[in-house]
């Protein structure tokens, strides 16, 4: 096994709320200076820049997973992180059937879709800060269906968070981790990590600026960077293991 | 007042657990994210949302609210309605906005941390 060290969580300039800077280069480079051996983009209800980032890693040496942070209708975030695009943007399909609305980029930011060379190629129109109409059963379900893995967003925050929304972390739904925020610490949540209901832990930067990049990983022991063994490492299987950063 | 007065005081919906009708009604809540429901909530509340996961009934149930209306026109899942019919816990729906119902109710007299 091999010490892989990942960030799930990192927004490009689609996300209305990330800075203009986080072009798939910019990226690319900040998380090679700061060491990180893989990441999943995860924009805001959207994988239109998955493609993008991921070629420019492809070309600088780090390996990108395609995802989305998807909102519930109950404003639950989680991650849903893929293999390939198509998955992503199979998954994107579904959410965009389920949401609704028309950003103002002067009230939330713009929403640029750009190429691997940093070009704009447009901006996407759709209210990507909103919540989609589907709730958050559903999608662990069809991220599950699509060969994804879900999972739950800065648990340890107050707002978007399953805790914060729904009390507690419904114990049928089959989420595969739940995410700290770079801030988050294991011991401070009321009533202890139990509310955690046992689910395997990652940390990540949920960067939105370059500067943020770094500011939290994980460690995956893994053979190789793909979605099986993430998951492995998750559910420490023949193995695999993590240990957050 | 019992749940029964307000679901046909203000004609409310019936989506489940009739078999909490009767449960005494003392005070009023309205929130949508549960953690501040579970924080804030008084015993005896009959509690407005627009938050419709099952989880509502637990919440509801820990708190020992006196029934949940789901505001808005939003609709129960099945497994929520399973869930409340489980607990004879009253799930009751309006197309109202929290604003608006809960300004009727408080003038119908439910506002018992203001005696």
């Amino acid at each position: 096994m091999k010490n892989f060290k990942g960030d799930l969580h990192i927004h490009s300039c689609l996300s209305p709320c990330a800075e203009l800077e986080m072009s798939p280069l910019t990226i690319v480079k900040k998380c090679l200076e700061k060491g990180l051996d893989f990441i999943a983009l995860c924009d805001h209800n959207s994988a239109e820049n998955t493609g993008a980032v991921l070629r420019a890693g492809a070309r600088l040496g780090l390996h990108v997973f395609p995802g989305i942070e998807i909102n519930s209708m109950e404003e639950i975030h989680s991650l849903a992180i893929f293999d390939n695009e198509e998955q992503a943007v199979r998954m994107q399909q579904i959410i965009y059937e389920h949401l609704h609305g028309m950003n103002s980029p002067g009230i939330f930011g713009e929403q640029v879709i750009v190429n691997e060379i940093d070009e704009v190629e447009g901006f996407n129109e759709r209210m990507l800060i909103g919540s989609t109409q589907l709730n958050i059963d559903v999608i662990v379900s069809e991220v599950h269906r699509l060969g994804g893995i879900s999972i739950a967003c800065h648990v340890d925050r107050p707002s978007y968070s399953i805790i914060g929304q729904l009390g507690f972390i419904p114990p049928d739904l089959e989420l595969d981790a739940v995410e700290l925020s770079w801030r988050g610490k294991r011991e401070a949540f009321p009533g202890g990590i139990k509310v955690l209901k046992g689910l395997p832990i990652v940390t990540s930067s949920d960067a939105h600026s370059p500067e943020d990049i770094g500011r939290a990983c994980t460690s995956f022991f893994i053979k190789s960077p793909c979605v099986n063994e993430i998951r492995m490492a998750l559910q420490e299987k023949s193995g695999r293991r993590t240990v957050i950063n | 007042m019992k749940v029964r007065d307000i679901q046909s005081e203000f004609n409310l919906e019936l989506a489940a657990g009739s078999r909490g009708l009767d449960r005494d009604v003392s005070d009023g809540y309205c929130g949508d994210l549960l953690s501040d429901v579970i924080a804030n909530a008084g015993s005896g509340a009959i509690w407005l949302t627009i938050q419709s996961h099952q989880n509502i009934v637990a919440v509801a149930a820990l708190k020992d609210l006196a029934a949940i209306v789901l505001v808005n026109g939003h609709r129960p899942d099945d497994g929520t309605r399973a869930k409340a019919e489980e607990e004879g816990i009253p799930l009751l729906l309006s197309s109202e906005s929290s604003y608006r119902l809960a300004g009727k109710l408080f003038c119908a007299g439910i506002d018992l941390t203001a005696v």
